[in-house]
């Protein structure tokens, strides 16, 4: 029964991946320039052209070109970036791709370990000094724009008090203390989105948790206020803040953009945004298809923790 | 009109986002007004220069005068925000009616079609549009609707299919009432409600986008006034004149953050369930 | 199991709970003794279970205020700790809620809420607690009860979920049991299991019993005595068969004709409506709707009084002069008649 309901889900999921493939190839299709003539650069000729338009296949029927495309993209051949010279899915899969999860990861952790007790405390102390505090700071936190943020950061805490480095970026895999350093400041900034999202969201679930009848039930057995609100209240709350993290995972990749490219992080984000300025389509179109699948992927991942936090959900 | 009046007037906190954004449509609307320069005049001789008689907000690296900019910039801001949002609520109110409504293949295949869209977050779109389209403010527009229709399309769709359903729909249909008149006094009323309030937070939006896309270089085009653009060029002056990303720095986040306020008390007068932005 | 006392289990002497300016419950008095089961009668807004809820212990300062005295077996719970109460709580008092679709928590299995008292409470370990559970289920006629352990409340049929909610308040032995309407939430054909269970479990246990119920039929099979509450007042109290039987306050009337029979006459119901908070007349709060009420009735609070085996409170049974005593300034408990145990 759950077996059948996920492998439906998927299905639909590939469907929509393979629109989606469709789309990000017509993109490029559609972007202004020409690509042969950009890898031609000075060696130009008719027959020079006509020979590379044959041999890059843009001769053929359009259908036949995206199967091939098609082809080619889930191999792992994303072509050649004309600016580095360098293969694409390198580029895009092994060095900027994980260069957005760590930070996107940092400042997921981040925002839990600072929203959810402050939404707990402002939902404790609902109406008291504590609550309009958090309240407060959190619409403020997740309406401020980000870019704008990182720089206000980079010059308290970069420049005037120079407590972190404002250039430069150090893959944590390389050397990890050095690397989470360079990640703190930017890793800080798209966290504060995030944590007054998740502050509100813990803050208002909580609120409504205890309100229901079996918090009053279960204090009735002689459980402590710890037990009643740790474990029972937050397992109930669990599922609309996963529900809210997986709505608002757009928003963090946004953010992330923001961030890497106010900080130089050399992430997803920045790669597309360079990739446009230097019109390196295919560069777009790669990191377009990469951020697509991620989303995809994750919405699924979440949909399916959604259902395993809620038991009512599972059995049907 | 009156009862939505109502119910917003009793949330505190929007009342004073709604304080907020008025004060910013009045600069937007009155920017010529306010304006002492024209936004786009340089004089180079008294660039980079600190807040002054003559220029209340410093001037930048062009001579041009930070507050005249900033005004200008609240135009630009609330423009785009509008209007990007307004296309892409077209849009959806389109594809979502249709679908809704056809059924069947039809509704299938324009949700398919939606999902595909709704894969991408929302700034990946934008700036693929962008790529596609080329810069500047009317090609931000468009970008920006496009990767709107979506949600709304969604919501469109399953408002439709909600009220569809509903006995007062059967009964008019039983009674004969043309199909037109149905969906235009029954239908769109009952759907449109949800649906302003889901427009007016998506109006934050937009404005943090288009402001983010001008700052990575790949919005407008410059020397149009946008607070985005103004914060990137004021970036590598940060340490010897603040005042440049400084000032429009802040009339974006206080504009952004008087619009989420009222959103958040658009969408607990209309909606409280609904926990997302 | 009584900690070796006699005298009456529970005692509630002119105990009143404020919320603000109201006085929700108005020097209420009653007792109840070992053994006995009580049903507090009343319609919505009574204060039934806002008197239960007071009992637990879940409605204390700060949100409400409280006053008087409430003794359960020797301990006064007006003003007692939390950590002491915490004590008490699913452990010497069980409570059965209404609606227990609701009142079980929805992420943990029905095995995990049964154990936490007996694990908190009488210190058992997992393995232990799970065969005490199991031993619980099948007493409340949960069939298949080890593999139930392990199932979800939503699980479960409504009236599934009431046996296990009863199971989990009686886990540890309470010496009083309190169950706030307990079968309203469920079919007609279960009402009748669920209140048998509940009474067996009670009667079989030598525990005690209060039953907070709207349905004079249902408190007259299944209670020993009977508190009738209107607006936050005892109105009348004592053994059911005289409180039921042979009703002597106005209300008390009132709510017998209202009661439907098979070979009654017309219905004959009662007029207007319990006051709001705001407009609470000072004297007996059932004097607006009262057709035998003097003047004397909406200044003057009428005490208690003993009266022909019941204890009721009414200026006209204190003025009649065969009323077997003077209205006196402390309130006299129900006195239990010959053959106490007998419903």
């Amino acid at each position: 029964m759950l077996m059948n309901a996920a492998l439906i889900k998927l299905l639909q999921t590939l469907l929509v991946l393979l629109i989606v493939s469709v789309v990000a190839f017509f993109f490029l299709k559609m972007a202004p320039g020409d690509p042969v003539m950009l890898l031609l650069g000075s060696e130009y000729s008719p027959q020079a052209y006509a020979r590379l338009m044959h041999e890059l296949g843009l001769d053929q029927p359009v259908t036949l070109q995206y199967l091939h495309w098609l082809g080619r993209f889930v191999q792992g051949d994303w072509g050649i970036s004309y600016v580095t010279r360098d293969n694409i899915f390198k580029q895009a899969v092994l060095q900027a791709l994980p260069v957005t999860l760590s930070l996107a990861t940092l400042s997921l952790l981040m925002a839990l370990t600072l929203g959810i007790p402050a939404g707990l405390l402002a939902a404790l102390f609902r109406g008291r000094w504590v609550d309009g505090l958090v309240s407060s700071l959190s619409v403020l936190g997740s309406a401020f724009p980000s870019f704008y943020l990182g720089i206000i950061l980079i010059w308290v805490f970069g420049v005037e008090l120079g407590w972190f480095p404002t250039m430069g970026f150090v893959r944590p895999w390389d050397d990890f203390w050095d690397g989470l350093y360079h990640l703190a400041l930017p890793a800080i900034t798209l966290a504060v989105y995030y944590t007054g999202l998740i502050a509100i969201t813990t803050r208002s679930s909580l609120i409504e948790v205890l309100n229901q009848p079996f918090i009053a039930a279960v204090r009735a057995r002689g459980e402590p206020m710890v037990r009643v609100v740790g474990v029972h209240a937050m397992r109930n709350v669990m599922m609309p803040l996963v529900t809210v993290i997986g709505l608002q995972l757009g928003g963090l990749l946004r953010g992330a953009v923001m961030t890497e490219v106010v900080f130089a992080v050399p992430g997803l984000g920045q790669m597309i945004t360079t990739a446009v300025l230097s019109r390196e389509y295919g560069v777009v179109q790669a990191g377009v298809m990469l951020t697509a699948l991620f989303f995809v992927m994750v919405n699924l991942v979440v949909d399916q923790t959604y259902r395993f936090l809620d038991p009512r959900l599972r059995a049907r | 009109m009156k009862s939505f009046w109502k119910a917003v007037s009793h949330q505190r906190n929007a009342m004073f986002g709604l304080a907020i954004v008025g004060v910013f449509i009045l600069m937007a609307v009155f920017a010529p007004v306010l304006a002492p320069y024209n936004p786009t005049e340089q004089n180079l001789e008294f660039a980079l220069q600190g807040p002054s008689a003559e220029h209340w907000l410093g001037t930048d690296s062009f001579g041009q005068d930070v507050y005249s900019r900033m005004l200008y910039g609240a135009r630009l801001a609330l423009g785009i925000g509008f209007a990007s949002v307004a296309l892409g609520l077209l849009g959806g109110l389109i594809i979502g009616l249709s679908a809704g409504l056809l059924g069947g293949r039809v509704e299938w295949a324009l949700m398919r079609l939606v999902d595909a869209i709704l894969a991408f977050p929302e700034i990946i779109l934008a700036i693929a549009f962008v790529a596609v389209l080329g810069m500047g403010t009317d090609k931000v527009v468009y970008a920006l609707a496009i990767s709107f229709v979506g949600p709304f399309a969604r919501i469109v769709r399953s408002d439709v299919l909600q009220v569809k359903a509903r006995p007062f729909i059967e009964a008019a249909r039983l009674m004969g009432v043309s199909p037109f008149r149905i969906i235009v006094r029954h239908l769109l009323p009952n759907v449109l409600s949800s649906l302003m309030v889901q427009a007016g937070i998506r109006i934050s939006t937009a404005i943090l986008l288009e402001s983010g896309l001008s700052f990575f270089g790949i919005g407008v085009v410059p020397p149009t006034p946008d607070w985005g653009l103004i914060i990137a060029e004021g970036r590598g002056f940060i340490t010897m004149a603040p005042w440049i990303s400084g000032f429009p720095g802040v009339a974006l986040a206080l504009l952004l953050i008087g619009l989420t306020l009222l959103g958040d008390g658009l969408r607990d007068a209309f909606d409280p369930r609904s926990g997302g932005h | 199991m009584l900690n070796g006392q006699s005298g009456p289990l529970l005692s509630l002497q002119d105990f009143t709970l404020r919320r603000g300016p109201h006085a929700v419950l108005d020097a209420v008095t009653l007792t109840l003794d070992p053994g006995r089961t009580l049903g507090l009668l009343g319609e919505s807004g009574a204060g039934k279970s806002t008197l239960a809820m007071a009992l637990i212990g879940l409605l204390r300062p700060p949100e409400v205020e409280l006053f008087g005295s409430m003794v359960f077996a020797g301990t006064e719970l007006v003003g007692l700790p939390e950590a002491q109460y915490r004590a008490l709580r699913g452990n010497r008092i069980g409570l059965v809620f209404q609606d227990a679709t609701a009142s079980l928590d929805p992420c943990f299995t029905v095995g995990q809420q049964i154990c936490e008292p007996l694990k908190r409470h009488l210190g058992l370990g997992s393995r232990e607690a799970a065969a005490r559970a199991i031993e619980l289920l099948t007493q409340v006629g949960i069939p298949d009860a080890r593999s139930r352990l392990n199932a979800y409340p939503h699980q479960l049929s409504g009236g599934m979920q009431q046996r296990v909610m009863i199971s989990i308040a009686l886990a540890c032995n309470p010496q009083l049991l309190i169950a706030d309407e307990p079968t309203s939430a469920l079919d007609v054909t279960i009402q009748a299991q669920i209140m048998e269970l509940i009474l067996l479990q009670v009667r079989a246990s030598g525990s005690s019993a209060i039953f907070v119920l709207h349905d004079l039929a249902l408190a007259a099979q299944v209670c020993d005595d009977i508190a009738v509450l209107y607006a936050g007042q005892v109105v009348e109290a004592g053994p059911a068969t005289a409180v039921l039987g042979t009703p002597k306050h106005p209300y008390t009337i009132g709510l017998r004709s209202c009661v439907v029979e098979l070979d009654s006459e017309l219905l004959k119901p009662l007029v207007g409506s319990v006051p709001s908070l705001n407009e609470m007349p000072d004297g007996c709060h059932f004097c607006t709707r009262c057709p035998h009420a003097i003047p004397r009735c909406f200044k003057e609070r009428p005490p208690l009084i003993a009266y022909q085996g019941r204890a009721v409170a009414c200026w006209l049974i204190a003025d009649l002069p065969t009323s077997a005593a003077v209205p006196t300034p402390a309130p006299i408990s129900a006195p239990t008649p010959v053959g106490a145990g007998a419903p």
